[in-house]
């Protein structure tokens, strides 16, 4: 395989991660949810990003050119092999700690696929002009609770700070993939001004939320998630995700 | 050789499938079918998907290779996902279906993420712009519920993608 298209693989599976992951966490939710409201917007964010990584592993299994389908990546891969950032897995404690934590990944992923609809590669430029749209969606719904529990009352002030402050070391890793050098340079990867857009959008939400948080966004920091790089969390995580399908191999209904 | 008649005739039978998720448009009214071409001795019918998380995209590639099928049309049908559909290729017709089903059509989507601007929503069945949106998810990835504060009728509206 060329040296630009593993780096275009690896790049493909870590947004498939990225959105599987976050999806099962997101599924947690659904009956728990404070509001019937929430139990749809949840599931729904939830289906969108499962949506998304249909296609990212669909791509994937056509880089690498092994005959792997969307499943094989999904359900045959171990905690190691995933490449998600760690903010997606970590787990989703209160109502005002899965906000803090959507909140952060979406305005991450507005920019990142805002970006990438000037990519050289057609099928990701063509995913990102509806991924752009949906995340969009996504990111009113996680803005709109950060203010609304940030800006509310004394419990849910506090909680939702306490939520800001634990999922914010989190939020470097997010805009900061360094080695991916190559897929710049051929026009794929178009990611220059996606820093500078999810900071912009997370420092002025977190100003109108009435919250406080050491901005800008910490400093980037590499050998985590991205490469590999898991808490433990992912690995219960996967084993709930996966225990159907590696209980009953090839099974279909 | 095929004629463009017969060309024209298969995009028919596609384009009359019905919605899944939505029975009263068709594929035809929410701009789904992209084009039915000869390519290589083959009729090939390609459909664009809509929303990423749809889950009755594989459904609706079933229903259209059934209706040709049931036709007696021997077609291949794709689904392409560039360009990207949006909901600005939804039909005159298809708006006018959505609306007398009680589902407010979408606004202009245009090329950028439009969600930010919110404008007011048409109520489908007082035709106020006095509504509010409960929500931005509802029983369907495509729609999203709203109230109206004229006719005090909750409703669903197709979001602007």
């Amino acid at each position: 395989m060329a040296m630009t298209n593993a780096a275009l693989l690896t790049h493909v599976l870590r947004h498939g991660d990225r959105a599987l992951v976050l999806a099962q966490r997101l599924g947690e939710w659904v009956a728990h949810s404070p509001e019937l409201e929430e139990d749809m917007a949840l599931a729904n964010i939830s289906l969108d990003l499962i949506g998304q990584a249909r296609l990212l592993y669909t791509y994937a299994g056509e880089l690498e050119g092994e005959g792997h389908d969307e499943d094989h990546f999904a359900y045959w891969r171990g905690p190691t092999e995933f490449r998600n950032p760690l903010i997606v897995e970590q787990p989703n404690g209160d109502f005002a700690r899965t906000i803090a934590r959507q909140f952060l990944h979406d305005a991450y992923a507005l920019a990142h696929w805002e970006a990438m609809r000037s990519s050289s590669d057609t099928t990701l430029a063509a995913l990102a002009t509806r991924a752009a749209k949906e995340t969009a969606f996504h990111l009113r719904h996680s803005r709109g609770w950060l203010v609304r529990l940030g800006d509310g009352t004394d419990e849910s002030h506090r909680r939702m700070q306490v939520g800001l402050d634990a999922l914010w070391p989190f939020a470097g890793e997010l805009a900061a993939l360094d080695d991916e050098a190559s897929l710049r340079e051929s026009g794929v990867l178009t990611d220059s001004g996606v820093r500078a857009a999810f900071e912009a959008t997370v420092s002025v939400a977190v100003v109108e939320a009435n919250l406080v948080a050491p901005v800008p966004v910490p400093a980037a920091t590499s050998g985590g998630g991205w490469d590999g790089n898991h808490s433990g969390h992912l690995t219960g995580l996967l084993e709930e995700l996966q225990v159907l399908a590696r209980a009953h191999p090839g099974a279909s209904w | 050789m095929v004629t463009v008649e017969e060309l024209d005739a298969i995009r028919d039978i596609a384009a009359s499938v019905d919605d899944p998720e939505l029975p009263h448009v068709t594929i035809g009214d929410l701009g789904m079918v992209r084009s039915v071409e000869h390519r290589e001795d083959r009729i090939m019918v390609t459909l664009t998907p809509t929303y990423t998380g749809c889950p009755a995209t594989e459904e609706i590639l079933a229903d259209v290779r059934a209706a040709l099928d049931a036709a007696s049309v021997d077609a291949d049908v794709e689904m392409v996902m560039s360009p990207a559909w949006t909901t600005d290729w939804i039909t005159d017709e298809g708006r006018v279906k959505l609306r007398a089903a009680g589902i407010a059509p979408p606004g202009a989507a245009g090329d950028r993420p439009a969600v930010m601007l919110d404008l007011p929503v048409e109520c489908p069945r007082c035709a106020s712009r006095r509504t509010r949106r409960i929500s931005d998810f509802g029983a369907t990835a495509c729609k999203a519920p709203y109230v109206c504060d004229a006719c005090r009728e909750p409703f669903e509206t197709f979001k602007a993608l």
